[in-house]
């Protein structure tokens, strides 16, 4: 199968969107060029100005225009190219796009996608580095999705832009440029379905978008010089969660770790830990780990940067610790 | 004194050259200071664009190459104790408004004998003390914290003023309105300074702003506006002089929209597919390096062989920046959450 990045699984996502459907339109800073990671590459010169439309900087207008224009009849692709700038729009993310079915009784659906890029970066420095998947899952009515490779990125997205709720729709900056094998057809990846990234039978990595790539490798090192056979459960979305295959996975290994780029505390592994500790108490040979960033902002200084956010090396620390106590 | 109504040749940054009296700049040692802030701040950049090709510069760079008088200019003006806000393309407001040069260059090198100690970077260079409320990475964020600090000046009663740099892009940031709403009915002492230089990262500024006349969105507001050729530092200096002025006499905010290019990418590195090279080549004959050096001349203050001198001057001190910075650690892994809390929070990992 050929081989594409990430973003350019993205860009092929959503022209079919648009192709079949006119009401599928798209909104953010820059994004006639092709925007910051080359995720709307070609895009304006498919399908023109009325429907790639360049924004000002205003994230409380790309937000915000894209709830009134989903309540209306379109099917916005609101973007922001960095995460972050999701804070000045957090009124219209959560008050609004989350709120409006429920609130006005299921009159109406929601169908927005909010992309946006997130993860560290080669010291893109603290306001530029950040994951904030805990705040958006959190909130009751918006889906949240984190793929990591190329091809469920196609996948998911095409699904994303189907799906009549507002999705969070996150993509790594680490990998939107990294390469895989995708399928050239138009296909769908349903929301909700982990995948299975490696079977294994000595304990279950949990995790998702970057730390799938991450806990991968720390597979490969765990068996080869440490003989544990790692098991890797990739979520791909957070809302809705597939939690069956998680327990599944946890009920055969009897260990987990669970693992993401996001801070710790508080952070979305929290919910995971626990709901496996909920329905497998009695079964785990071991407590439940998580690894995830340090307490800080994360710094621009490439020494801090690696010690707040984990890698594959800490992914196997945490493993070491959970099946030699 | 509202000036709503422009000549039309303003908006391309082409404004009269006609140069106002400026009284200071009679005088050598103001003007040779003025050019040597100038100097320094292209030279900075330039050594940085030349530091991150060699992979020296961590993260990424937006120089303040083209724009230099308007922080200059601007700054002349300013007492220690005022404020400055800035943005992502910050390094000139910081050296305009003094900080300190090492401690700039190293916080670029992420290096923890940097002004931030390395954690925040290129975009995040700020010095308290000398009242720069730091380069920001979230566009018009310093509007509204502009905002603040007027209302603190004036909850003091002192007589300092905060000056707010933001770009033209930014000027469409919902922050910018709320700000200006506020400063100019509570009669802040704050200056917007909007630096008009064409180009919000790859998009012109034509397809995303209403008015082709920035001042107008202060006029809106009830607050007095100026317009001025940013390339042009005496103007800059008398324009924002009035301003200055103004806020600190408790006359309330000013917008003042100065019009000028960015000489580079958006970043270090951008290929800048989205405008022609006609067209940089075209906007660097309006250098503002080039403008004060003929005006210099004009007046009889300095001739090429001075000119020449500041230069040799200006890049010893840079290159010594850089050594230090070079020569300078970085931080210690184990500290990477220090700095989080003013005290040590239990139970958080
Ligand atoms: C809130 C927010 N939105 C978007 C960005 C991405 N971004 C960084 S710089 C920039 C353009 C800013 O243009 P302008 O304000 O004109 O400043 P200039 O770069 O021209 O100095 C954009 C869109 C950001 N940093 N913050």
């Amino acid at each position: 199968m050929r081989s594409i990045s990430f973003g350019q699984a993205t860009v092929e996502a959503t022209a079919a969107a648009m192709r079949e459907d006119d009401t599928v339109v798209i909104t953010g800073e820059d994004i006639g060029w092709g925007g910051n990671f080359g995720q709307f590459k070609g895009l304006l010169e498919e399908f023109g100005p009325k429907r790639v439309l360049d924004m000002p900087i205003s994230e409380a207008l790309i937000l915000g225009s894209a709830v009134g224009a989903a309540v209306t009849g379109l099917r916005p692709i609101a973007s922001l190219s960095f995460v972050e700038f999701t804070m000045g729009a957090m009124d219209e993310i959560v008050n609004q796009a989350a709120k409006f079915r429920y609130m006005f009784g299921g009159q109406v659906s929601v169908p927005m996608v909010v992309r946006a890029s997130d993860g560290v970066l080669r010291s893109s420095g603290p306001q530029h580095s950040e994951s904030f998947e805990a705040f958006f899952s959190h909130m009751p009515g918006l889906k949240v999705v984190a793929p990591s490779n190329p091809a469920d990125a196609k996948g998911l997205l095409r699904s994303a832009i189907d799906d009549d709720d507002p999705v969070v729709y996150l993509e790594n900056k680490k990998i939107t440029f990294r390469r895989g094998p995708v399928p050239e057809e138009d296909y769908r990846t349903a929301l909700g379905q982990a995948s299975i990234a490696r079977t294994g039978s000595d304990v279950s990595l949990i995790t998702y978008s970057v730390m799938t790539q991450h806990a991968l490798e720390a597979a490969q090192v765990l068996l080869e010089e440490h003989s544990v056979d790692a098991e890797v459960v990739d979520l791909r979305s957070l809302v809705p969660l597939d939690i069956d295959s998680v327990l599944r996975s946890v009920a055969k290994t009897r260990r987990a770790v669970v693992c993401h780029e996001a801070w710790t505390f508080g952070g979305f592994g929290a919910e995971i830990a626990s709901q496996i500790n909920e329905h497998l108490f009695g079964e785990l040979a071991a407590p439940v780990l998580r690894v995830g960033a340090q307490s800080a902002p994360i710094a621009f200084s490439p020494p801090l940067e690696r010690a707040l956010v984990p890698e594959a090396s800490e992914v196997v620390q945490a493993v070491l610790r959970t099946v030699k106590p | 004194m509202v000036d709503i109504w422009l000549s039309d040749d303003h908006e391309l940054g082409i404004a009269s050259l006609e140069v106002p009296v400026a009284v200071d700049f009679k005088d050598i040692e103001t003007s040779l200071e003025a050019y040597r802030k100038l100097l320094l701040i292209r030279t900075f950049e330039e050594t940085l664009e030349a530091l991150f090709a060699k992979g020296k510069i961590p993260g990424f760079v937006h120089t303040y190459i083209g724009q230099e008088a308007i922080a200059v200019g601007v700054c002349t003006n300013l007492r220690t104790d005022d404020y400055v806000t800035s943005t992502h393309r910050g390094h000139g407001h910081a050296i305009a408004k003094g900080i300190d040069l090492n401690g700039l260059m190293a916080e670029v090198f992420g290096k923890v004998t940097g002004i931030c100690k390395g954690r925040g970077g290129s975009m995040h260079v700020a010095d308290f003390s000398k009242g720069i409320l730091g380069a920001n990475g979230i566009v018009a964020a310093g509007t509204v914290i502009a905002a603040g600090a007027g209302l603190s000046i004036q909850t003091r009663e002192e007589d300092q003023v905060v000056i707010c740099f933001f770009g033209d892009g930014g000027i469409n940031k919902g922050t910018v309105h709320e700000a200006m709403n506020f400063c100019s009915v509570k009669k802040l002492p704050v200056v917007f300074v909007c630096e008009n230089n064409q180009y919000a990262q790859f998009t012109s500024r034509k397809l995303t702003t209403s008015v082709s006349d920035l001042s107008v969105r202060g006029v809106a507001y009830g607050m007095s506006t100026e317009s001025v050729d940013g390339n042009n530092l005496v103007e800059v200096v008398e324009v924002s002089r009035r301003a200055i002025d103004n806020a600190r006499e408790g006359l309330g905010p000013t917008l003042v929209v100065a019009d000028t290019y960015r000489f580079g990418g958006h970043y270090v590195g951008d290929p800048q597919a989205y405008r022609s090279e006609d067209e940089v080549n075209e906007s660097r004959r309006r250098d503002p390096l080039l403008l004060f050096e003929n005006y210099l001349e004009l007046h009889g203050l300095a001739d090429s062989d001075r000119f020449e001198l500041e230069k040799e001057t200006i890049s010893k001190l840079v290159n010594k920046a850089v050594m230090f910075a070079e020569q300078s650690d970085y931080p210690e892994a184990h500290t990477a959450t220090d700095y989080v809390f003013t005290d040590l929070i239990e139970g958080r990992q």
